[in-house]
């Protein structure tokens, strides 16, 4: 039953690559075709799940907009994944000192909540989608700096890297041969969970209006126009909503049967 | 002494978390392109003449060195000073002076429902049927997926467009206050009932609790009066989910439900890039983080007496 529900959860993200990826497959229809004589229309065979307020195909903006909405989410782990990581490493490699600056750093980092700094970053630099990915990403850096340190930490105290150490291998081979290989399989499954939470901050950047700006198709955006229309349109404002949550629910199951898997638990 | 030495520990290190949180926000206005004068006196559209620009460097002091600035900067900050809002013209700690209250409300409404309903969930679950544990794990993850502004629509077209139930909006009474609560409150129930459950499990497995059950207490004493308080421990530590759940749920509970409060104060002044209001809001947030810390930690040391030794 467990299983089942992995598989389920693999396949539905197998879906969501491939909509980001080749959105016409899954809907003929235009996402920003505006169709003045059809507004906010109830789901029907033509728009299974409706139209919104300019007579636009529900279906096809929220196919359209897995793209957008998978790059906030991925995007932004791997802004933080990257910076953290190097941060991370140098504190796990490096002397008292290096780590001393970076793990204080951190400890100022994580005093804020994320979706703050966040929105710290798009103050300075301005709304749009790649600035959410990049503020979303920034806001992570902190977490991510401790893990790939706890994580290289780990592995310099192991055996085998003492015993290269011993076979007389230099610092930078050890490095790159046995530490860091070791350290991204780790870092990368625990970074799959944080996918979700990373998509949810973004979108809820859109949703603010600080995120992607329409008329692109965005989940989090769609829902922030969707709210203007709750009491005329229910499909409008719950069927975006509903692709992010089924994401997030996908991505943290794949995430914990990966991470349960590489600590060799049953999963 | 040792105690004493711990603490003295624990706040230097929150006054450091500070320092540095303030020295970031001077990062920030210094780096920020565009010359925080012009944004002073109203900036891009405001064309003020330079005599003007001259006397709004001098008064805030940006014509000195930037070691003289810094030093300003955090000397303001520890009197509580936190700058004038661009946008407002008054000071920032009056502008979240004024919504602090609406937010608390909010964010305390939030986190006891959020607790109540993650405690119930675990109490009534914890080592119980393998179906009922897998339904109440399936729950925790949906409610913990949902993203609160979702949530918070879903709220509106069901108990207000839909049944009548409750308020749309913000401001209206008591009634108003349930929505927005239950929409904070349900992701954080779902994070809190898993660490919750997961812990309370391993709880019931200990020794003290085969002696209680050995006494003759029935189930939902041993649960309630025994097990319940050990397995509380890890929801106490998460310090910073606590206030990053409330915080940053409240920034988008109150746009949603159009409420008053330091969220929606955060929101408009990032639409209008008012720096000092973003960086106040972030400051004050990074203090009540500190705080919280310090007081669990101090919390600690009172209830378990073993944490004295150590230190």
């Amino acid at each position: 039953m467990k299983r089942a529900g992995v598989y389920a959860a693999a396949a539905v993200l197998a879906v969501l690559v491939l909509a980001a990826l080749a959105p016409e497959l899954f809907t003929a229809q235009d996402p920003l075709a505006v169709d003045s004589g059809g507004t906010l229309r109830p789901p029907s065979a033509g728009h299974p799940l409706g139209t919104d307020e300019n007579g636009r195909d529900v279906l096809a903006r929220i196919v359209h907009g897995t793209r957008t909405s998978l790059l906030l989410g991925f995007g932004a782990v791997a802004v933080a994944l990257v910076f953290g990581g190097l941060l991370g490493l140098a504190a796990g490699l490096g002397n008292r000192l290096v780590e001393g600056v970076v793990m204080r750093l951190s400890d100022v980092g994580m005093a804020f909540p994320e979706l703050l700094l966040a929105l710290v970053v798009i103050t300075v630099a301005g709304g749009g989608t790649s600035n959410a990915v990049l503020a979303i990403g920034v806001a992570g850096i902190p977490n991510y700096a401790r893990l790939v340190r706890a994580q290289t930490l780990a592995i310099r105290r192991s055996g085998y890297v003492e015993a290269a150490h011993a076979l007389g291998l230099s610092a930078p081979r050890v490095i790159l041969r046995h530490v860091l290989p070791n350290a991204v399989k780790p870092v990368l499954v625990l970074a799959t969970v944080g996918v979700g939470t990373a998509l949810v901050a973004g979108s809820a950047l859109s949703f603010l209006g600080l995120g992607t700006p329409p008329p692109e198709p965005e989940w989090g955006s769609m829902l922030s126009t969707a709210r203007n229309f709750i009491s005329r349109a229910w499909w409008y404002g719950v069927f975006p909503g509903a692709a992010i949550t089924l994401t997030v629910i996908s991505v943290t199951v794949v995430g914990r049967a990966l991470r349960l898997r590489s600590e060799g638990r049953a999963w | 002494m040792t105690t004493l030495r711990f603490i003295g520990w624990r706040l230097l290190a929150g006054a450091g978390v500070l320092w540095g949180a303030a020295t970031l926000t001077f990062l920030v206005v210094h780096f920020t392109p565009g010359d925080p004068a012009e944004a002073v006196v109203g900036g891009e559209g405001a064309a003020p003449t330079p005599e003007v620009l001259a006397q709004v460097r001098a008064e805030y002091g940006l014509d000195l060195p930037w070691y003289q600035q810094y030093a300003a900067h955090l000397w303001r900050i520890v009197r509580g000073d936190f700058g004038t809002s661009y946008r407002l013209h008054t000071p920032v700690t009056q502008a979240i002076g004024e919504q602090a209250a609406a937010t608390v409300e909010l964010a305390l409404a939030g986190a006891a429902t959020g607790l109540t309903l993650a405690v119930a969930v675990a109490l009534a679950t914890a080592r119980r049927r393998r179906w009922l544990r897998g339904l109440a794990s399936a729950a925790e993850l949906v409610a913990a997926s949902t993203p609160t502004f979702w949530l918070g629509i879903v709220l509106l077209t069901v108990f207000s467009f839909g049944l009548r139930l409750f308020p749309a909006t913000g401001g209206q009474g008591p009634a108003s206050l349930v929505l927005p609560a239950l929409c904070l409150a349900l992701p954080i129930a779902g994070v809190l009932g898993h660490v919750l459950r997961e812990s309370l499990e391993e709880v019931l497995d200990e020794p003290f609790i085969v002696s209680a059950r050995a006494r003759g207490l029935g189930d939902a004493a041993v649960r309630v009066r025994h097990a319940l308080r050990h397995a509380m421990t890890p929801l106490v530590t998460m310090t910073g989910y606590w206030v990053g759940a409330l915080l940053g749920g409240a920034v988008v509970t109150e746009t949603l439900f159009t409420r008053q409060g330091i969220g929606r104060l955060l929101v408009s002044a990032v639409n209008a890039k008012d720096l000092p209001v973003v960086l106040g809001v972030v400051l004050l947030s990074a203090l009540v983080y500190v705080v919280v810390n310090l007081v669990v930690d101090l919390l600690y040391l009172a209830i378990d007496p073993r944490l004295k030794e150590a230190a």
